[in-house]
Formats: structure tokens, C-alpha cells, sequence
């Protein structure tokens, strides 16, 4: 591991002030000092913010929920409002690591974890997401686990959050405090960024910017699943994933929100394929049709090609399950 | 740079002057002369490592000492003594819990807070409900440590173990 500067942030703003260039902001660290033991990550100066009041989860008035970013995977998973009203929450953070790495692993960081594509980690490798500009053997390279949907010339990364990818259809929005003391939230959709020619981006946050909290809607009625599908039963990341909720009426689905994960470079939702099931009787006809959308634009690189047949029949049996008639 | 960190180590205070980038599983290690916990992968993928830190485990070489300044830490020369062994060392060695050992400070560790968990109510991804009854089924004790890897592949006696001290077994 390269040598820093260890600072422990006493409030926000000495938080925001010491996230500049070259510092890194650190909480779990479970993926972060990874990276940073492996040198694929070598900051100049960690600000520990784990001191910092961000651990509540807390009602908001109206309806709602507000996450601190400091609240870990294990806490959030087990809050008994959470277990309630967005199962589909506690079913994906349940899904993923281990028991050590959930207690440790915190929301904001959840959202912030790298890809494990294996170029990445390899620095003996070029890889246009660590070092912009070396380019990408993943695209002819050991690609199995990498995305089908989103990709660019330049990356074809996952991020591998099952946590993002339930706050995606659950309609969650970030908090976000910059250096000037601003608060601002945005939709989780319009926090990541694709990868493009800037691979290396991945979110719209800007130096100094610290998520402060997870903020989700009131709990929307329907069926909630979260199905996983993985090399191994436990502590493995998704090959494809899916979240939906579901809400059924008179034998017809009145909505249904859904997020992909394992798919693409950032937690994946397509508006077309929601309201493609929108107002309609149920049938293995109209989720294939709902397939079709989902993956019109889906483009493999050999090892990976099966995502898009698994994507497929994921999504099928998840709208199957969730417009069952009774349970 | 080095920094002072005071941690409660096993109920004292034990203080180190170390390289920020020194792990707690190193300072707990190459610092503190407490060589029960074992270094695996280093990379939180084997579990060789668990330590209970205010109550919950983790992998201690996942974590910077200088983050837990003022924390209480578990280590497994915490938990019991060979003249006194806590309800999980000794059921690890009457259900034959290990072949080579290296691992099993960190199972035991981590048992010992899952046991925690499990009493808490935690779900687990197996559970079939996300309610506060826990039952603590063979498959629900494999999922719960899937955190801690056993290269001599000791889990039936592992699962023996802990499903012995879950259900209140004798000593």
C-alpha cells in the first residue's frame, strides 16, 4: 500500500474540505483498502469520516425514509421499517458479501464500490477505468462476468452493487453536501454515469462533494422480490439480477418498477420496459415481450453472450412470481 | 507519519504508535503480540481474520487500526482460555470443528457474534420470512458463516458446532 495523509473529519464541512484532489474519503473500507493494498487505488490523503453523525435511519415526515450514508449494510438490512415496507432493500443487501463485510460496509459506500472486472484489479493490465487511456482487454479478454448493456469502446465494467440496484426501482435519491456547504438530491438514475470515453467517472459527483444520505420514497404498494443469479449460493455477485415491485389490480398490472443488476455499468432501469407491462393481463407472452425491450440494445463479448439468454429468463420468472394471483 | 491508537483489546487498553496504513489485524499481530488472529487472504475474502469490534464482526484486515481509536475489540484469546474455553471453542473441539486450525479463531469469532445476530432477529438471505423468528437451520448457519472459508473443508463438523451452541447444548 502507498504511504498517505490520515485525517479523521470532525464535521461535514472539514469532511468536504479535506475530499480534494488526491484524498479519498473513507467509511467501511471494505472495498477501498482492497483496491489501495493492491495499488489500483493510491490516494494521497484518506478523510475517515466514520465519526460523523450519519448513522440514523430515520422517518420522514409524509412518508419516506432517510438513510445516513453512515448506516451499514447489516443495520439497514435489519431495521425493522426497512423489513416492513422495502423488503425488496433488505432481500438485496442480504444477498450480498458476508456477514463481516456488511457490518463494516456502509450506504454511501455501497453506492461508490468499484467493479471487480478483473482488469481492473490487475495493474499489471491496462484498463481505461484505472488508467485512463491504456485501453481495454476486457472486450477480448476473460469477460464472463462483465456487462452486456450500456458498455462503451472503452469499458464494458458491471458495477456490482445488489444494494443500488433495489434502491434503483425502489426510486431512491441521493444527498449530497459539496464543499460550499449546498445540499443538493438527485434520482440514484441520474447519480451514475456511463462510461462512454471517461470510463474513470463514474458518478456526477465532483471533488469535495460527500453523500450525506439515501433518501427513499413512502413504500409503494405491491409484490417486492429481489432474484440473484450466481456462480456459488452465497458471497458471489450477480451474474444477473433482478428487483422488482409489482402492483397487481383487477388481474392486471397497474405498475411494476424494475432494476437490472449485473447487466451494465450502473444499476440498469428502462422506462419502455415498465410501461410496456403496464395495464396488462399477465402472461409469458407479454414478459418476453417485455424481455425483447429490456434487451433490444444488449451486445456480448463471447464469454458474457449468455447474460442476455439469463437476463431473459430472470426477469420472466421474477414477473411470473410477482403477478401470481395469491402466494 | 505514525499515529497513537488506543484500543480496548479484550477488556484492557493497549496503545500503538503505527503507520496509518497498519491493518487492526496487523496491529493486533506484529504490535500487540496477539497472534491468535491469523492472516488468510488479506483481502476479507477468507475470514481467517474475524475479530468482534463494539459487538459485531468483521475482518480485521479490512479495517485501519487508526480508525478504531477508543473501540472495543474481541479477539479470540478474548473469548476463553484453554483452562476455561468459551461454549463454541469447546464445542469446536468435540464435534472435530478443524483439521489444520488456521482457521478457526476467525469461525469461532464469528460464531460467536452470528449467535449474536441470530438472537437479535437478524434475517439472513435464506430465511424465508424477513420477520424476528430465527431459527437457526443447518442452512441458515452455512449461509451466516459463508464469510469464513475452510480450506481442510471442516464445515460438517463446523455446522455440528454451532448448531450444538445455538440449540443450547451441553458443555
Amino acid at each position: 500500500m502507498r504511504d498517505f495523509d490520515y485525517a479523521r473529519a470532525g464535521s461535514r464541512s472539514d469532511a468536504t474540505a479535506r475530499a480534494g484532489a488526491g484524498a479519498q474519503i473513507i467509511a467501511g473500507g471494505t472495498n477501498l483498502l482492497d483496491l489501495m493494498k493492491l495499488e489500483v487505488m493510491a490516494p494521497e490523503a484518506v478523510v475517515d469520516i466514520t465519526r460523523l453523525d450519519l448513522h440514523e435511519i430515520s422517518v420522514v415526515e409524509g412518508g419516506g425514509l432517510r438513510i445516513g450514508a453512515l448506516v451499514t449494510n447489516s443495520d439497514l438490512a435489519a431495521h425493522d421499517v426497512v423489513r416492513r415496507d422495502y423488503a425488496l432493500l433488505s432481500r438485496a443487501l442480504l444477498s450480498g458479501a458476508t456477514g463481516q463485510l456488511r457490518n463494516k460496509a456502509t450506504t454511501g459506500g455501497n453506492l461508490l464500490q468499484r467493479t471487480r472486472c478483473f482488469y481492473f484489479y490487475d495493474t499489471a493490465m491496462p484498463c481505461n477505468k484505472r488508467d485512463p487511456g491504456s485501453g481495454c482487454h476486457a472486450r477480448d479478454g476473460f469477460n464472463r462476468i462483465l456487462a452486456v448493456l450500456g458498455t462503451s469502446d472503452h469499458c464494458i465494467a458491471t458495477h456490482p452493487s445488489d444494494m443500488a440496484v433495489a434502491l434503483m426501482a425502489l426510486g431512491a435519491s441521493v444527498e449530497i453536501e459539496d464543499a460550499a456547504g449546498d445540499v443538493r438530491q438527485m434520482p440514484l438514475n441520474d447519480f451514475y454515469r456511463l462510461p462512454g470515453d471517461t470510463p474513470h467517472i463514474e458518478t456526477v459527483l465532483e471533488q469535495g462533494d460527500l453523500i450525506t444520505a439515501v433518501l427513499l420514497p413512502k413504500p409503494v404498494a405491491g409484490r417486492q422480490i429481489y432474484r440473484k443469479v450466481r456462480d456459488r449460493s452465497s458471497y458471489a455477485f450477480a451474474l444477473v439480477s433482478v428487483a422488482a415491485v409489482v402492483r397487481m389490480e383487477d388481474g392486471k398490472i397497474a405498475s411494476a418498477a424494475l432494476a437490472f443488476g449485473g447487466l451494465a455499468p450502473k444499476p440498469w432501469r428502462n422506462a419502455k420496459v415498465e410501461s410496456a407491462l403496464t395495464g396488462k393481463v399477465p402472461s409469458d407472452d407479454l414478459f418476453g415481450q417485455a424481455a425483447d425491450i429490456l434487451l433490444a440494445d444488449a451486445v456480448g463479448f463471447g464469454a458474457n453472450d449468455f447474460k442476455i439468454p439469463l437476463a431473459r429468463r430472470t426477469l420472466r420468472a421474477v414477473l411470473r412470481q410477482a403477478t401470481e394471483a395469491t402466494q | 507519519m505514525t499515529l497513537k491508537t488506543t484500543l480496548k483489546i479484550n477488556g484492557k487498553d493497549r496503545t500503538l504508535d503505527a503507520d496509518p496504513r497498519t491493518s487492526l489485524l496487523d496491529a493486533l499481530r506484529n504490535h500487540l503480540d496477539l497472534k491468535g488472529t491469523k492472516k488468510g487472504c488479506d483481502h476479507g475474502q477468507c475470514g481467517a481474520c474475524t475479530v468482534i469490534v463494539n459487538g459485531r464482526r468483521i475482518n480485521a484486515c479490512l479495517t485501519l487500526a487508526c480508525m478504531h481509536d477508543g473501540d472495543e475489540v474481541t479477539t479470540i484469546e478474548g473469548l476463553g482460555t484453554p483452562e476455561q474455553m468459551s461454549a463454541l471453542q469447546d464445542a469446536f473441539v468435540r464435534h472435530d470443528g478443524f483439521q489444520c486450525g488456521y482457521c478457526t479463531a476467525g469461525q469461532i469469532c464469528s460464531a460467536t457474534a452470528m449467535l449474536d445476530e441470530a438472537k437479535a432477529g437478524w434475517p439472513s438471505h435464506v430465511s424465508a420470512s424477513l420477520g424476528d423468528d430465527v431459527s437457526l437451520t443447518d442452512e441458515e448457519i452455512s449461509e451466516r458463516m459463508s464469510g469464513n472459508l475452510c480450506r481442510c473443508s471442516a464445515y460438517p463438523g463446523i455446522v455440528n458446532a454451532i448448531r450444538d451452541v445455538a440449540r443450547g447444548g451441553a458443555r
